[in-house]
């Protein structure tokens, strides 16, 4: 693998002694000043994102997509193409897939592809990384920028052999007559020293999907390298000359408010800058730990708020304060059910706050000069950040620029910023570069929670062991996911609360989306619901989803993991340790299977084995999408074993891996992906599908190895002890 | 207490006068300005800051630099030598064993450090010498297939 330039701008030196080039430099850097194509497009030309979806996927999607969703892409006199997107890199692997898609419907090489992402000043708008969104919508408008782009590439190339354009085929950077493949001219000769710039217009003739070459084959990460080596610059390895590193003042609890402070000790460390604006206090040194130690030394006094919610109170606040349902979904009539139901189960389900906990804490640097300010952030939302710092500082939008260098890790969590405004706000008031890096206590403290939530399920069957009932009421985890149901003739879907921009009084703390939102509450209360109906009715809980299902796409998937599992049919609980439980999310169908160990006097669960079958559509990059599915899992074991944020009133009590367990080496299970083959369909969502199934599906594995059902995540030893004496 | 602290970083040697109760992961990332050494958690609960002193997996973040006094440090930035990419960084390559990147400096180091004392180890030591070093996205897996490869591209005897 050679070493490519990909991020231009934090690629400094590490003693760095020259700012980052500035935008026209940049532009000077990539040969466009005065040559190059440039295609421009927008989302506002999206036939061609209907044509790829095929019947069915476009309509609603397309309504969803914001017509601001730009996107650029250039062609160099040297023949390299860059792609420009506000999309950012945290691990997710976009780097690769979208330089895939970019490279096969341009017809050039995948190492010729190098991509700019979450730079402000040089990417067009992007709301932000989240939600699955980046292949499944913004794929289809990089496809046709490529093929318009190659449509350029070929009218230019008619004009510069004199050929009609109908004879004239694109392959390896190169366009070329077809009756004569040796008369072609290269991408680079067609844009060296002219300056093109056409703007979409009508429909790009797309690649059919059988002539793919790179879109659809596993490919490596293509950015490996830099990370393998250490070279790769993170928000927090960036360095500037006269750079400080702040450490800010915290209060002990959320909404404290406070009421003294004496920064006199702190103030004799050394080369130490302390600064008071309002409620932000900062002690700054040029070394990190120096600037930290100072700070241990400032005394300060909050009012804390009082409180008595706590994780274990927290579920009866969340039913006393939700607000008005809203139903999502109805057939038939309840009261139809109850009637015709012989036996009915009524369960409630409780999932605690969870912690995003990337290795990377949040982390931005700042450096303003005049008017102008940079802020380099580890962030899912740089157009965010920008708006935020603006807004902040008091400065027009177009004096802030937002450079994202890759991200540490992000699952929803740095979707939220505030660290940026932090920095940014600290390098105005100080006049030098500020570097913002919160501890692994402050991004405890400070993370956007996925938020505890409580699911009541109702269902019954009849004497056929059909189900017959299905009474389904979440509170704050919202609709996500419920968009795929089972065939049930009487059922309705409440949703009471969203998962996210709730207002005051309701959660202790922020929140916000956390890798699947929702989903994972909603598809944990779900499936264990079933899996219990499954049991009560003596049937397989294969079976019983096959027998309440006729969506195809679900039924492939659940068939497609239970060959691979090698399933057998049985009752539950039947000691083996199985579980099954699928879902939908962005789109995508997934099932999982599990295999578990369960220490029935310890209460300790260990999963052995997970199967996940995977329909995704079009799949971009089969390696990553793989990958993924495998860090879905591997994460999942976290939120479905021990994850649980513990709080007392506002106060956070987790701030560090010692109390906040997360997967280790030593839990991962045997793993194998199944990738259903739809290469024709539209791409779906791959961040979080595996995810979402393994609450379910551990809670229902060790339904099945101890008889013992668990109604609350995280299955802790403590929690699953108990059940098993009580069931 | 400010001391001259002498030791070897990469091979390159290094001399510091610094306070000598100061970590060694913020002396190598703020005063080197060597950040392929991150920071994770900062009490020895994630292992991303994991380097080799004299050829043993220390955690960076709890090691007063006064203890690295005529020491040999190797962090990720000195880990291949000469050579273009270490065994271990080509297998983390060759696997696709990391998808942020954040903690697999921290990972690299302590497999090697294991392979330096263990140069054929089974699964479950694997395992177990790298349970304490923390990968939220999910690449576990991958990590021990990629140490697997390593081993047996080291093994002296190729087995």
């Amino acid at each position: 693998m050679t070493k490519k330039e990909k991020y231009l701008e934090t690629d400094l030196p590490e003693q760095a002694s020259s700012l980052p080039v500035d935008r026209r430099e940049f532009l000077k850097r990539m040969g466009a000043l005065g040559s190059g194509i440039i295609v421009y497009f927008t989302c506002g030309d999206l036939s061609v994102l209907a044509q790829r979806r095929g019947k069915g996927g476009g309509g609603k999607r397309r309504r969803q997509t914001p017509l601001d969703f730009n996107s650029l892409l250039r062609i160099g006199e040297d023949g390299r193409v860059t792609c420009l997107t506000g999309k950012i890199e945290m691990g997710q692997g976009i780097i690769t897939s979208l330089a895939q898609i970019l490279a096969d419907e341009l017809y050039v090489s995948l190492d010729s592809v190098d991509m700019i992402m979450g730079d402000t000043d040089l990417c067009p708008y992007d709301r932000a990384t989240v939600g699955s969104l980046t292949i499944r919508v913004f794929g289809p408008i990089l496809w046709a920028a490529a093929a318009e782009a190659r449509g350029v590439l070929i009218e230019l190339a008619a004009e510069h052999l004199k050929i009609p354009v109908e004879r004239l085929q694109t392959k390896d950077s190169f366009v070329f007559d077809k009756t004569n493949p040796s008369n072609r001219v290269s991408y680079a000769q067609l844009t060296q020293g002219k300056k093109i710039e056409r703007h979409l217009q009508g429909k790009p003739q797309l690649k059919p999907v059988s002539e793919f070459t790179i879109v659809g084959k596993p490919h490596l990460k293509t950015d490996s390298f830099e990370k393998i080596t250490g070279r790769t610059k993170y928000a927090g390895d960036i360095r500037l000359p006269n750079m400080l590193y702040a450490k800010i003042l915290r209060p002990p609890a959320h909404g404290a408010i406070l009421k003294k402070v004496n920064t006199s000790a702190a103030e004799e460390t050394k080369g130490v800058h302390i600064v008071r604006d309002g409620d932000l206090i900062a002690v700054l040194h040029k070394y990190a730990d120096v600037a930290e130690k100072a700070l241990e030394k400032v005394k300060a006094e909050f009012d804390v708020p009082d409180s008595t919610i706590d994780n274990r109170t927290i579920f009866d606040h969340l039913l006393k304060v939700a607000p008005r349902g809203s139903t999502e979904s109805r057939r038939g009539d309840i009261k139809t059910g109850e009637n015709l139901s012989s036996t009915i189960v009524e369960e409630t389900y409780l999932d605690p706050y969870l912690a995003h906990a990337s290795i990377e804490t949040h982390t931005a640097l700042a450096n303003m000069e005049g008017e102008k300010i940079t802020v380099w952030a580890s962030t899912q939302a740089p157009f965010t950040v920008k708006d935020q710092v603006a807004q902040s500082l008091g400065l027009t939008p177009d004096n802030v620029r937002v450079i994202t260098p890759p991200v540490g890790g992000g699952f929803g969590g740095k979707g939220s910023s505030y660290q940026a405004v932090e920095a940014a706000r600290l390098t105005k008031l100080t006049g030098r570069p500020v570097q913002v890096a919160w501890s692994r206590a402050e991004e405890f403290f400070y993370d956007t929670f996925r938020p505890a939530a409580v699911v009541k399920i109702k269902s019954g069957i009849n004497d056929s062991g059909d189900l017959v009932l299905w009474d389904y009421n979440v509170y704050f985890a919202g609709n996500r996911g419920l968009d795929f149901d089972y065939e049930i003739p009487n059922q309705q879907w409440n949703v009471y609360g969203e998962w996210r921009r709730i207002e005051a009084g309701i959660h202790p703390f922020e929140v916000g989306p956390w890798r699947g939102p929702g989903n994972n509450t909603n598809v944990f209360a779900r499936e264990s619901q079933l899996d219990i109906m499954a049991s009560k009715a003596g049937i397989d809980p294969l079976e019983f989803h096959l027998k309440h299902l006729k969506d195809q796409r679900m039924i492939g998937v659940l068939e497609a993991a239970a060959e691979k599992f090698k399933w057998t049919p049985s009752k539950t609980p039947s000691g083996r340790g199985y579980g099954l439980a699928c879902g939908k999310d962005a789109d995508t169908y997934v099932a999982c299977m599990a295999e578990v160990d369960v220490n029935r006097d310890t209460g300790q669960v260990r999963v052995k084995r997970v199967v996940c079958a995977q329909d995704m559509g079009l799949v971009v990059n089969p390696q990553g999408a793989t990958i993924h599915a495998e860090g879905c899992i591997t994460m999942g074991l976290g939120f479905a074993l021990s994850e649980e944020v513990i709080f007392k009133g506002r106060k956070v009590i987790d701030q560090n891996f010692d109390t906040y367990e997360i997967p280790r080496f030593s839990w991962v299970p045997e793993i194998e992906i199944v990738l259903i083959n739809a290469q024709e369909s539209p791409p779906h969502g791959g961040g979080k599908p595996a995810i979402i199934c393994m609450g379910g599906v551990v809670a229902n594995a060790v339904f099945d190895a101890t008889g013992a059902r668990l109604f609350q995540l995280p299955l802790t030893p403590e929690r699953v002890k108990e059940a098993i004496m009580h069931s | 207490m400010t001391e001259t602290i002498n030791f070897r970083v990469n091979n390159k040697p290094v001399s510091l006068s610094v306070d000598e109760d100061r970590m060694l992961l913020w002396v190598l990332r703020s005063d080197l300005g060597i950040t392929g050494v991150k920071y994770g958690c900062g009490e020895a609960m994630c292992g991303a800051c994991t380097v080799l002193m004299d050829g043993e997996p220390v955690l960076s973040c709890q090691t007063p630099v006064k203890e690295v006094q005529g020491k040999d440090i190797i962090t990720i930035e000195g880990i291949a030598g000469d050579e273009d990419l270490h065994p271990l960084q080509k297998a983390f390559t060759d696997h696709d064993a990391l998808q942020c990147g954040f903690c697999t400096p921290g990972m690299v180091l302590k497999a090697y450090g294991l392979l330096l004392k263990n140069p054929r180890p089974t699964r479950d030591e694997i395992i177990q010498e790298m349970d304490e070093n923390l990968c939220r996205c999910g690449a576990h897996k991958r990590i021990i297939q990629a140490i697997q490869t390593a081993a047996r591209e080291m093994g002296g005897d190729k087995r």
